[in-house]
């Protein structure tokens, strides 16, 4: 019998073996994990990163905002991609462990919404009627409850799931609270289903990130969004200007302070900030930070700057600028 | 069914009505195969014509890269043959021997019918629990760290109670003579099992141990939240090296926004579908020589 296995075993494990000893032998790491979103962008830096420091290996995971969060505080990674800040809870849970951070912005991004191509009528929605369409108790059932004057349709929903960062960020600048939406729209972690349901769906509503808007402009109809001063598109200009509010936002990176004096780390949190980066932001669909912006990231990372620019304040009619140069002196 | 109401019911019936039942029935089962077939070949279509042409030497060779004709497989191809022999080493034994004790020598009493249960009910878990349950104990407790052994061990878990089960059922199928026999000409029960009993019942443990290593091959949701990677510039160096599989690679691209990606999503999907085949392949080829010597 013991021939018998050997027969199979043997050759698998040879041609596995193969295939290992084929890599190199580099030795120190850089551990990353988080949002899915972030990944990309993360992912990107990693590749272009190993070409000039083949010696150094970046691992990059994906587990979502929180379940990246959660590994950070435990101090089993040492950078977390974040889709939003860090939460209060989170907050606590790592000043009780005694884990100090740098939170380091590194991209913009524009939550997209969209409509079927043959939609005609939504030209345009304000922040309020976005939020009687996906609060828990709106009500909204048909366009006509949107607006008078829209056709008397049922709007199907289409979403990210309860786990994003996208669905957090969306429902808190949107609806008021993280988190609060209402259930009966169809969800999918898969960005993609969100937008062929929306492609196929005449009087579909959807939203996601502005990549996914970029990758599938020929199908879908983006509709600008009124904050009060007049409808404004996502566009790389207004997602960066902040001007399309309030569902541009921005992407983090947060390191582990102690992580960050490693060499290792601190090549390649460097690299991620160094101006020839922005270009693989936007090659992977978002929208790299202004000069300005990268500069005051490349002082809050090189300061060591710890803590999370909402300590002190809270966000609330704060411009990122105010934030990043704010704990830069404090 | 008695015989007396099998000929209560062919009575009365004519012999037209009971062949045109027989054809109607053989139609039900045709159908039945035929439908899983078709659903087979439109999406073994739907792939082919989507990811064939991406397929090169280079796309296997070739590490993960945001530009969709740059992008390879190579770090979660190896990743998955990695995995897969860790995890094979650690259930084969561990399943194997539990249904040996279960079945050969275990009594049968209220205390091994709850294992049995409890086995049971654990091949209808949620794959995710096991995710979790590895995150908590080979991870955070064991130490050790997102690495494929914690990953194997945690897909070791998950496939057990399938692997367990049919190799009882294997076992449960070697005549029971055979045990009688040897056990009467003084054979220990050692003896016996190493002898006659496991040699009848391995190629039905290997059938068992195909079907869930290739449950095993293309899970994603407890690897993820075990914490393996999307993205890695090199390959896995040992068993306590961090890594990613294919599964992962192939819903990392299917969820991307450029199409491209979705191209290089099919075409991993038929690669993964190779490394499957050749697994299945050599499972199948053992269990060929392992009759063959039965048959001599």
């Amino acid at each position: 019998m013991i021939r018998i296995l050997a027969a199979g075993v043997v050759p698998l494990i040879a041609i596995v073996y193969g295939c290992a000893s084929a890599g190199g032998g580099a030795s120190s790491t850089v551990k990353v994990d988080g949002s899915s979103t972030v990944f990309l962008i993360t992912a990107a830096m990693a590749e272009e990163f190993h070409k000039t420091r083949p010696d150094i290996r970046v691992y990059v995971g994906l587990s979502g905002t929180g379940g990246g969060f959660k590994k950070f505080i435990n101090g089993e990674i040492d950078i977390c991609d974040a889709s939003r800040f860090i939460k209060p809870a989170e907050r606590d849970a790592a000043k009780k462990a005694g884990m100090r951070y740098i939170e380091i912005p590194v991209a913009f991004d524009g939550l997209s919404v969209v409509v079927n191509k043959r939609n005609d009528f939504a030209n345009s929605l304000t922040v309020a009627e976005l939020k009687r369409i996906w609060e828990p108790s709106g009500g909204v059932k048909t366009w006509r409850d949107v607006r008078p004057e829209w056709p008397n349709k049922v709007i199907t929903l289409y979403g990210p799931g309860q786990d994003s960062g996208t669905f957090d960020y969306f429902t808190e600048v949107i609806v008021g609270k993280s988190g609060a939406s209402r259930a009966d729209y169809s969800a999918s972690e898969n960005d993609n289903q969100i937008v062929l349901g929306v492609a196929g769906d005449r009087y579909a509503l959807g939203y996601f990130g502005y990549a996914y808007y970029e990758a599938n402009r020929d199908q879908l109809k983006i509709v600008p969004i009124d904050a009060g001063e007049g409808p404004v598109m996502p566009t790389p200009e207004t997602i960066a200007d902040r001007s399309y509010s309030p569902l541009s936002r921005p992407l983090l990176i947060y390191v582990r302070r102690d992580a960050a004096d490693r060499p290792e780390v601190n090549a390649f949190v460097t690299y991620y900030l160094s101006e020839e980066s922005a270009e693989l932001v936007r090659e992977v669909g978002y929208v790299p930070l202004s000069d300005e912006f990268y500069e005051l990231a490349r002082n809050r990372f090189e300061d060591r700057v710890t803590g999370s620019m909402l300590d002190s304040q809270p966000s609330e009619g704060r411009s990122l600028k105010d934030l990043l140069s704010a704990s830069r002196s404090g | 069914m008695s015989d007396k109401s099998l000929s209560t019911e062919h009575r009365g019936q004519p012999p037209i009505w009971r062949a045109l039942k027989e054809r109607l029935f053989l139609l039900v089962c045709l159908g039945s195969t035929g439908f899983g077939l078709l659903a087979l070949a439109a999406l073994t279509y739907g792939l082919v014509s989507e990811g064939w042409s991406v397929l090169s030497w280079d796309f296997i060779t070739a590490f993960p890269s945001r530009f969709a004709d740059k992008a390879g497989i190579y770090a979660a191809l190896v990743g998955t043959l990695w995995l897969m022999v860790i995890t094979a080493f650690f259930t084969v034994p561990l399943g194997v021997g539990t249904a040996i004790y279960l079945e050969e020598f275990a009594a049968k009493s209220r205390i091994t019918r709850l294992i049995q249960v409890n086995i049971t009910n654990l091949a209808g878990v949620p794959s995710i629990v096991y995710g979790l349950l590895g995150l908590a104990i080979f991870v955070r407790t064991m130490h050790l760290g997102r690495s494929l052994l914690a990953g194997a061990l945690t897909m070791s878990l998950l496939i057990l109670p399938v692997v367990i089960t049919s190799a009882q059922e294997a076992l449960r199928a070697v005549p029971h003579t055979y045990r009688e026999a040897s056990l009467a000409v003084g054979a220990t029960r050692w003896e016996t099992v190493r002898n006659h009993v496991l040699p009848q019942a391995l190629p039905g443990m290997l059938t068992g141990i195909i079907l869930g290593l290739s449950r095993a091959i293309g899970e994603t949701a407890p690897l993820i939240t075990i914490g393996a990677l999307g993205y890695v510039a090199g390959l896995p160096r040992g068993p306590l090296d961090s890594f990613t599989v294919m599964p992962i690679q192939i819903y990392n691209w299917a969820s991307m926004p450029q199409k491209e990606f979705h191209a290089d999503a099919a075409g991993a999907i038929l690669v993964l579908m190779a490394v499957l085949i050749l697994f299945n392949g050599t499972a199948i080829y053992m269990r060929q020589v392992a009759r063959k010597r039965l048959g001599s």
